[in-house]
């Protein structure tokens, strides 16, 4: 393993210290518990919104810590969801008495984690999940579907709607229009190495890819030889297609989602590939988000979100943001 | 079940994960992420260190702080569903008066009940809870049964027996479910932990 640190143990602190620096204008870091928050207090009546999940996924979820999107972020260990002692301090230091609306990727510990966290505060909350990774089967006696990259365009869209004073159940309800209209699908051409591990997490060979790869590492729907980025994308596509079946009309969001270890070089190439089947398809890309955004530490490899936008997701998509990893309109 | 009973089960169970820790992190990466031997090994070592500021005192608030430690210290799914075992154990009415083989089993009975209750996971899904339900099981038959210590072999062999069983398991909860068909052929990481943990504990009270 080569990584840049110092000792296990204090890997994260360190790390997250150093992200608070980076960003002092715009974000605070608080330790024991972690959470991330807006340097700026939650003003009267908006809703606060508190993400979190296992660390090695950066700028997921900390980055997205800002005006326009998330009030408070709680990081847990790598790869492993946060604790809800976490959730529980995050939501009392932001909550200005509008409520919190928790974001929450469909992982076990996630889930478990989260719904503890809302037992434990006595505030107003609720909880969206997101389950965006349309390579694994949905079904009601399973964990489902995973959320994934998709979930920083609910971070995004129901950011700003909260910032537009919309209330609990609006941006509850919101964040469900999203995530229902949004599918992702991942590949990995490479491993991850969790720090503590000190060893990548699966074997692959040269020549192989891990086709609808989870964010962890954890396999997804078959290994098969590497192909050429057409074909890739195309499958990938085509699942996600097959899942969201958009109308010849409807717009759409494409995003290219690097996992850590890809350069951009080849995330815009990927983003050529995918406009140019969608087009083939008639299906209309009018949004657009390329770069990393939800990784999985330093794997090689992509994922590829379609969001199906009306005009209310449009809208909130385009309004100002300003956070650690996404900015615009100010 | 006292205080000091319950650090020197931590330290027992410590030293067994500890032995045990390149297995499950093996089978964790084949089917999982491969960070449940970190979770279980740093809740272990939080705990064992907790002796100092539990050892003197009564058991409700030495569980409760053991809960919190666990809940706040691993994290992931391991740290929500231990947490809510002590918690739900710290929770026990009369832990102020002597707490027996019966009484002891009780505790535990509710705590994998509130466990399987988060967890919303069932026999047969290739967790940690196809362990724990039919040892909670068993557990519920032997008490009230003076000659409990042949009854703890029975529980060795049903966990041993359960832990296995879950090879062949498609998964359905939890991370493994995310591969189908591929998630057969291996033990469940959890199901491991939780079987070496039922295992070292019985053996303990068996030979004392």
């Amino acid at each position: 393993m080569k990584k840049f640190i110092n000792n296990n143990d204090d890997f994260l602190k360190e790390s997250l210290t150093g992200f608070g620096k980076a960003h002092s204008d715009i974000i605070n870091v608080n330790l024991d518990p972690s959470f991330v928050s807006r340097k700026n207090k939650t003003k009267d009546g908006k809703v606060s919104l508190i993400s979190g999940g296992g660390s090695g996924h950066e700028p997921m979820h900390g980055g997205f810590v800002g005006h326009g999107m998330l009030d408070a972020a709680c990081p847990g260990f790598v790869f492993s969801a946060p604790t809800p002692d976490q959730m529980q301090a995050a939501a009392e230091h932001v909550d200005s008495g509008a409520g919190v609306l928790f974001i929450v990727k469909n992982y076990s510990g996630d889930i478990m984690n989260f719904q503890m966290g809302a037992e434990m505060y006595s505030g107003k909350n609720d909880s969206i999940v997101t389950n965006d990774d349309v390579a694994v089967e949905d079904s009601t006696f399973t964990t489902g579907r995973r959320g994934v990259a998709a979930t920083v365009l609910v971070e995004k869209i129901v950011g700003s709607l909260a910032e537009h004073s919309g209330s609990l159940e609006e941006c509850k309800k919101l964040g469900e229009k999203v995530n229902k209209n949004a599918g992702t699908m991942g590949v990995a051409f490479t491993s991850c190495t969790v720090p503590a591990a000190g060893k990548p997490t699966f074997d692959i060979g040269d020549d192989e890819m891990e086709f609808g790869v989870g964010i962890h590492g954890e396999p997804g729907r078959k290994r098969e030889k590497i192909q050429p980025s057409k074909t890739i994308v195309g499958n990938i596509l085509e699942a996600i297609l097959d899942n969201l079946k958009p109308e010849k009309n409807e717009k759409n969001l494409l995003f290219v989602n690097g996992m850590g270890g890809t350069p951009l070089t080849e995330l815009y190439l990927v983003y050529e590939d995918a406009c140019q089947i969608l087009q083939s398809k008639g299906v209309q890309v009018t949004k657009s988000l390329v770069g990393n955004y939800c990784t999985s530490l330093e794997m090689q490899g992509a994922s590829i979100t379609l969001l199906k936008c009306d005009d209310e997701i449009l809208k909130h998509w385009d309004s100002p943001v300003h956070t650690a990893a996404m900015r615009w309109g100010m | 079940m006292s205080v000091s009973f319950l650090i020197s089960q931590a330290r027992g169970v410590q030293k067994v994960i500890d032995e045990n820790s390149a297995e499950i992190e093996v089978l964790d990466q084949k089917i999982g992420d491969g960070d449940h031997i970190f979770n279980i090994q740093r809740g272990l070592k939080l705990v064992v260190e907790l002796e100092d500021s539990i050892k003197d005192l009564p058991l409700a608030k030495a569980l409760n702080l053991i809960a919190m430690k666990v809940l706040s210290g691993i994290g992931g799914s391991s740290g929500a569903l231990f947490g809510t075992f002590f918690m739900t154990m710290a929770k026990s009415p009369d832990l102020d008066k002597d707490v027996d083989f019966n009484k002891a089993c009780e505790m535990i009975i509710s705590g994998i009940k509130a466990m399987k209750e988060r967890g919303k996971a069932d026999v047969g899904e290739k967790t940690m809870m196809d362990v724990l339900i039919p040892v909670s099981e068993k557990l519920n038959e032997l008490k009230n049964k003076s000659e409990f210590k042949s009854g703890l072999n029975e529980v060795i062999k049903i966990a041993e027996e359960r832990m296995l069983s879950t090879k062949d398991m498609l998964a359905t909860k939890g991370r493994a479910s995310f591969l189908g068909e591929r998630a057969k052929g291996h033990i469940d990481p959890g199901a491991r932990s939780s079987q070496l943990i039922i295992d070292t504990i019985c053996k303990s009270v068996i030979n004392n």
